[in-house]
């Protein structure tokens, strides 16, 4: 603190302000008389209950594909890694309705794939795995980053000492590489469930909004505001706390 | 043999011929850069050969068409940094190996306390790597090595990280451990040469240049690194029954059986020489305290002087000195 | 450490309340030419409306119109925030009634335009819908959200038919109904007539006689503390006279 220059303080509050203002003005308007009923109403708690069910499946398949997608892009040298890495991570950066109409592409009935899966008789678009899809799809390079990261920094050391002690390449896996970067496993994990929780822009693109099926949280939010902006802002301010636990939940694994 | 390992690997310029016999421990000793771990590496599958194979007890683990992963060899390396598991106790780290080769949960627990204790860490079965002390965490180390139960144990400088008030121990209880299993090991340690070791390869510049009884090729070593880790000057040049007629040119006195017009090489201890009106001419390059005397180094030859006699010489980088041995110091063979 | 704290929120209030003074500057000086009018309409009136404001500029020197094309409810939040809107056209009665409510209306609001409900299936209707009821069938049918007014609208047309739809998606807004279709992923969808005119080739248009049922009524007005009144109440003229009406029934809009 006190090798840094005073004038830091200004810009660094003002930046704080930016960001804490709008949640504290947001928190202001809440009705807190009908806070409990807002929240609680048939369409709300669908959207709850959808949202932390479709979150948590596309924060597992996060961990499922992203853990060997990591592993490889962190393993592995070679001109054509870079690439793919560059690729992987491109829904970062991508505004999430692009992502969605590209998934739309893909898995809808005239899609890539859908077009062969509605022949099976298999519809993603409008169903609840159109949403993971999407979820997954958003929230998998914040999985992949922290980890491929957590791997770089970890270096193959004790890797080597594991293979050169008998193990197989699984065990080594299990018992020692993925132990070592556990933190960050956590910690990219709760990050992507929390973008998987606030993912709006391809999911109303590509999977639809129903209430119980489609409809999760922040599309809850986005259509209350049209004809009930006081349950909007209830909505708001309970997704705001989820956000706040995710990132606490988040921070303390990391410093731990 | 045990370990046969004729192999060469183009692009860093090393072709190696080791042999280590059943329950032998060889020291693998030679300047930085002359293949030490380039040899390391390719017994323990790190790297492979460009031509050439390796094979441990019958079985090829490497050659043109043949790869063993490194898993799979049965070779555990012990490296001077111990390379303990972080998130696991000590105890943790010796049972993972026997896991890995399948041992039942409890029966490894009672094996890995077993290898602790030999080692004087029962005491410390439960402490993570972090509260260890350097000492200690080899020790783990070394457990854990045994544990693994390796065909073949590579010993990577294993004393290099450790205070010196540590060292002597562990060397000793490493040799304990050594005794009737083949190893090798790589070290800048004349002690753990002599120690740990009954043969010795001098490696330089990728090639083998000495080998032998590891007290022989210290007491007559053949190589410039091998006479400066037995702590030895070293000259060669041709014998003419009184005289070493030296390659660099000049003349050395010595006493010697060999047959005159042999080129010898010859040996002597930096104490041995003195300073003389007469003798071989050298430049001094630097003055360092040598116990309580002075070492004093040339371009090829190091002199032990007593610091009176130095200082009444006024020897400093750049005097011209005439460095003479006694003809019994000197010990001379064949080339 | 306190007192660097204060100093630091102090200074972060100034330059906020700096900000919203320079914000606030042009608006007081509206004698500057060129004059500017914003007109603030729902979004299905953009093409009508662009027509008739490249008309407005052509007869006023000077003037600029400008538009904000949105969704009635979202203008309606935004004028009340003290957006600068001269006009106001609202797709529903029920966003202007929250505009009057307000008392933000300068003068009251007209009737200008109607629009009805109209079937949008793909080119080529693959599910083969003839009418309202065949929208029961086993078929993907998106609608808007009964929250939005094109949903409103919809809710009356399903019962005063007596049938009671099960759409796979209920949409934020009749632009992402209309999408769904053309894409193919919905086998039909309730819009509005000027939607299925917008779209041209990509959709086929179905009537049914139950659309009378939920006539949806356009009004007009000034918005009151507005910069240029008469300005304002001009462009309501040439969008209620006869010219406006025009352009309107172009673009398959009804008569008020």
């Amino acid at each position: 603190m006190r090798t840094l220059p005073r004038w830091i303080l200004l810009p660094a509050g003002l930046g704080a302000l930016l960001v804490v203002l709008p949640l504290a003005a947001m928190a202001l308007r809440v009705e807190w008389s009908d806070f409990w009923a807002l929240i609680t109403s048939e369409s709300s708690l669908a959207a709850l209950r959808l949202s932390l069910q479709t979150s948590l499946t596309s924060a597992a398949a996060c961990v499922l594909l992203g853990v060997p997608m990591a592993l490889l892009l962190a393993r592995t040298d070679g001109r054509g890694m870079s690439l793919v890495r560059s690729l992987v991570l491109i829904p970062l950066v991508l505004p999430p309705v692009v992502g969605g109409i590209a998934l739309l592409y893909t898995f809808g009935r005239q899609g890539l794939l859908g077009r062969h899966l509605e022949v099976l008789g298999v519809q993603i678009a409008f169903s609840t795995t159109a949403v993971v899809l999407a979820q997954t799809f958003v929230a998998l390079p914040f999985l992949v980053l922290s980890l491929e990261g957590a791997l770089r920094t970890a270096g193959t050391r004790y890797e080597r000492a594991a293979a050169s002690l008998g193990a197989r390449p699984s065990r080594v896996l299990t018992h020692v590489t993925l132990p070592l970067v556990l933190p960050a496993l956590l910690s990219g994990t709760v990050l992507s469930f929390a973008r998987a929780l606030g993912e709006f822009g391809a999911t109303i693109t590509f999977a639809g909004s129903l209430q119980g099926t489609t409809r999760t949280l922040p599309l809850e939010i986005y259509l209350q505001r049209e004809s009930d902006p006081e349950a909007a802002v209830a909505l708001s301010f309970v997704l705001m706390l989820v956000a706040v636990a995710v990132i606490a939940l988040a921070h303390r694994r990391r410093s731990a | 043999m045990s370990l046969v390992l004729r192999a060469a690997v183009a692009e860093r310029h090393v072709e190696l011929d080791l042999e280590v016999g059943h329950g032998e421990t060889l020291a693998l000793v030679g300047p930085n850069g002359a293949g030490k771990s380039t040899a390391l590496s390719l017994i323990s599958g790190d790297l492979r050969p460009s031509s050439g194979s390796v094979s441990l007890d019958g079985r090829i683990l490497a050659d043109e068409g043949t790869w063993v992963p490194p898993h799979d060899r049965r070779v555990t390396t012990l490296s001077q940094d111990p390379v303990l598991f972080p998130h696991l106790s000590a105890l943790g780290n010796v049972v993972f190996p026997l896991r890995a080769q399948g041992v039942p949960r409890g029966d490894a627990r009672r094996r890995a306390l077993e290898h602790l204790d030999a080692l004087g860490l029962a005491g410390l079965a439960a402490r993570r790597p972090a509260q260890l002390s350097g000492g200690q965490a080899q020790r783990v180390a070394i457990a854990r090595a045994l544990a693994a139960d390796p065909r073949l144990l590579l010993l990577d400088e294993p004393m290099a990280a450790l205070d010196v008030d540590v060292a002597p121990a562990l060397r000793e209880q490493l040799r304990g451990f050594l005794a009737g299993r083949t190893a090798i090991v790589v070290t800048h340690d004349v002690l753990d040469a002599l120690s740990l070791a009954e043969r010795v390869v001098v490696l330089e510049q990728g090639r083998q240049v000495d080998a032998g009884p590891t007290t022989e090729v210290l007491a007559r070593p053949r190589s410039a690194f091998a006479a400066r880790l037995a702590g030895l000057n070293l000259v060669a040049g041709r014998w003419d029954g009184h005289r070493i007629e030296l390659e660099g040119g000049g003349r050395l006195s010595a006493k010697s059986p060999l047959v005159p017009g042999t080129a010898v090489l010859a040996a002597f201890r930096p104490a041995a020489v003195r300073l003389a009106e007469q003798g071989l001419p050298r430049t001094v390059h630097s003055l360092t305290p040598h116990g309580d005397l002075v070492r004093v180094r040339t371009e090829d030859l190091a002199a032990d002087l007593s610091p009176q006699d130095a200082a009444a010489r006024h020897l400093a980088p750049g005097t011209v000195v005439h460095l003479a041995v006694a003809p019994e110091d000197v010990k001379t063979y064949l080339a | 450490m306190k007192t660097l704290l204060r100093s630091a929120a102090a200074a972060a209030a100034i330059a906020l309340t700096a900000a919203a003074c320079g914000s606030g500057g042009p608006a007081e000086d509206p004698a500057a030419a060129p004059v500017t009018l914003h007109v603030f309409a729902a979004a299905s009136l953009q093409e009508p409306f662009e027509e008739l404001g490249e008309q407005f500029e052509s007869e006023h020197e000077g003037v600029t119109v400008e538009f904000s094309f949105a969704g009635s409810s979202t203008l309606v939040e935004q004028i009340q925030q003290g957006a600068p809107a001269d006009v106001f056209a609202s797709a529903d009665t029920k966003n202007m009634d929250k505009l009057t409510d307000a008392g933000l209306d300068a003068a009251d609001p007209v009737d200008f335009t109607t629009n009805t409900l109209r079937i949008a299936v793909p080119a080529g209707n693959p599910a083969g819908v003839t009418d309202l009821a065949s929208l029961t069938g086993d078929l993907n049918l998106v609608v808007c959200a009964p929250e939005v007014p094109c949903g409103a609208a919809t809710g009356t047309v399903e019962e005063a038919a007596g049938l009671e739809f099960a759409p796979v998606s209920e949409e934020q807004s009749v632009t992402d109904v209309l999408n769904k279709v053309t894409s193919g992923e919905a086998d039909a969808g309730l819009v509005y007539v000027t939607d299925v005119e917008k779209a041209g080739d990509a959709v086929e248009g179905i009537d049914f006689p139950e659309a009378q049922e939920a006539v949806n009524t356009y009004p007009i007005t000034t918005v009151d503390g507005a910069a240029n009144p008469e300005l304002g109440q001009e462009f309501v003229d040439l969008v209620t006279g006869e010219e406006g009406q025009e352009v309107l029934a172009g673009y398959g809009f009804g008569g008020a």
